[in-house]
């Protein structure tokens, strides 16, 4: 027989379980925070951002990972940004919302979106060195090696791809919170579709743009994997042009990890590297959140 | 003299394979005002959406017949619908004013025709807004956003938008239903002044409205084009008995 007491401590006991696995989400969250926080804290300093790393990076900052990860996150945005709204603006203005082609590239969008990003790194080495790469040299430097390798060029080229789909699904969604009013007042005028699209449909969706772009570009700062091995390199004494390889800071991270040549003195340094990181993503984040949350507002108004 | 500025013969519109409209011939004459009046469904925005071929942008559209234009045949193959547009402007039901300013709102038309001298554009500007008789309200805030506006005037500056492109046609597509009647009176005002210049064809719901504004009516029901008289005809001695019963409230 069930008493009330009985299922009553069943009951309690269930919902302690699904409380404490939920708590247990947030404890993780907090503890990693506290912990990246309070390890780099104290390297949160001025130079440790402007400075190179020295003596075997057990000492010194991190400022060319800083410049090498803004090289790549702009080379990257001015490839994928302009291309992603461009599909987006076909998606939305001129393909018939139905058609097969209409269907065919929202089904290749959204599987660009889960192709693992290792996948990206070795199609980057493939395509970009290998093949476009190797036949630069071999075309115009009588195949001295200088475009076949890896470089930032590359290593953006192939975090655009990685990026791509943020970009053309933000930008979609932008596009459609233009009320359809709009671009019938527009061509009542007498302005062609184009001029429609460039005067009303794009400036009325900007916002969107943006944070497409930013989206884009706190995955592309954050990834390490499309990079390992298109660009990335362990140690440059020297800041990068395009055609040279280039510090960081998601792979200097790895690099510390598994490489150090001594492991308490680069630590803090570690964390450091991982708390910029952190922030930089976060901040980039935040920012794309509350930009899509007015988009949605306009929308729903 | 009356002229035919907009003349259509025997013209069909399918929705891929629905009869919208059913054999329509009408004569809409130069410098009047042209009401289509007929319950919901009936036909007449389509319609008035096929003189200047919006309903282009819908998918599956198919018309038969002659739509002519002073003496062109609209839907010829070799017709630019962009500059026919310019010809033959249009006021939607709900006013839609871009997100930018009162100013810029009037200047698109201009500008996407290629003026951009700005004393050039400050007179089209004006000249638009005073005859869309909305210029006093709106002359000391020619910076701010058209958002801002009231639905009334909000109305009459698309109207002024309209205008600005310089059009032969101005068509509206039930301009004042979403409006109060304050502001509904003053574009039925605005309307009546416009035909000096202006041939107009108005849709509208409002019987009312179109007895008092219009010198032809039209009687659409369900895709035909049952009468078309004179508005005074129509309103007080009309042919057909269905357009008796759709005046004197019987069904629509």
């Amino acid at each position: 027989m069930i008493t009330k007491a009985n299922k009553n401590i069943k009951g309690i006991i269930i919902e302690g379980v699904t409380l404490i696995s939920a708590l247990i989400i947030i404890a993780i969250l907090v503890i990693m925070l506290l912990v990246i926080f309070i390890g780099g804290k104290d390297h949160l300093t001025w130079e440790f951002l402007t400075s190179f790393p020295t003596e075997g990076m057990t000492k010194g900052g991190i400022f060319p990972a800083i410049y090498g990860t803004a090289l790549l996150v702009i080379i990257m945005s001015i490839a994928a940004v302009p291309f992603g709204t461009i599909t987006a603006i076909y998606l939305t203005e001129y393909a018939k919302e139905n058609s097969v082609i209409a269907k065919t590239i929202r089904f290749a969008v959204r599987t660009l979106a889960v192709i693992p990003s290792i996948i990206y790194g070795l199609f980057g080495l493939g395509f970009f060195i290998k093949f476009v790469g190797a036949h630069i040299d071999g075309a115009f430097f009588g195949g001295e090696l200088k475009w076949g390798q890896p470089n930032v060029l590359w290593a953006s080229l192939t975090m655009s791809l990685l990026t791509l789909p943020v970009v053309i699904v933000s930008v979609e969604e932008a596009l459609r919170t233009v009320p359809q009013d709009l671009r019938a007042a527009s061509l009542a005028l007498g302005a062609t579709k184009w001029q429609t699209i460039r005067k009303v449909v794009i400036p009325g969706s900007l916002s969107g743009i943006m944070t497409g772009t930013i989206l884009a570009v706190s995955r592309g700062a954050g990834e390490v994997a499309p990079i390992l091995f298109t660009g990335a390199a362990y140690y440059l004494a020297t800041l990068p042009g395009l055609g040279d390889q280039f510090m960081v800071l998601g792979y200097h991270i790895y690099v510390l990890t598994t490489q150090s040549a001594n492991v308490d003195q680069t630590l803090p340094i570690q964390f450091g590297t991982t708390c910029v990181l952190l922030l930089l993503t976060f901040i980039l984040n935040m920012t794309a959140v509350v930009l899509r949350y007015r988009i949605r507002k306009k929308k729903n108004r | 003299m009356i002229v035919d500025k907009i003349h259509t013969e025997n013209m069909f519109l399918y929705y891929s394979t629905k009869m919208a409209l059913n054999n329509i011939s009408i004569k809409i004459p130069e410098k009047k005002v042209t009401a289509f009046i007929g319950p919901s469904g009936c036909g007449k925005s389509t319609f008035l959406r096929s003189l200047n071929r919006m309903n282009d942008l819908i998918d599956g559209v198919k018309i038969e017949g002659k739509v002519m234009i002073d003496t062109i045949n609209i839907y010829d193959k070799n017709i630019d619908v962009v500059n026919l547009r310019k010809k033959v402007g249009m006021v939607f039901q709900k006013s839609n004013p871009f997100a930018k300013s009162i100013f810029e709102n009037i200047a698109y038309g201009p500008r996407i025709n290629g003026i951009n001298d700005k004393n050039q554009l400050d007179e089209i500007v004006e000249t638009a807004l005073k005859n869309a008789a909305i210029w006093d309200e709106v002359k000391d805030r020619l910076g701010d956003s058209a958002l801002g506006l009231s639905g009334g005037q909000q109305q009459r500056l698309c109207i002024a938008r309209t205008l600005a492109v310089n059009p032969e046609i101005v068509l509206m597509d039930e301009p004042a239903s979403a409006l109060d009647p304050l502001s509904t009176s003053k574009i039925e005002e605005l309307i009546v002044q416009l035909k000096e210049q202006y041939t107009i064809v108005i849709v509208t719901h409002n019987m009312q409205q179109a007895a008092r504004i219009s010198d032809h009516t039209a009687f659409f029901y369900l895709g035909e084009l049952i009468e078309y008289d004179k508005t005074r005809t129509i309103f007080t001695n009309p042919n057909k008995k269905q357009t008796e019963d759709y005046i004197t409230g019987r069904f629509g």
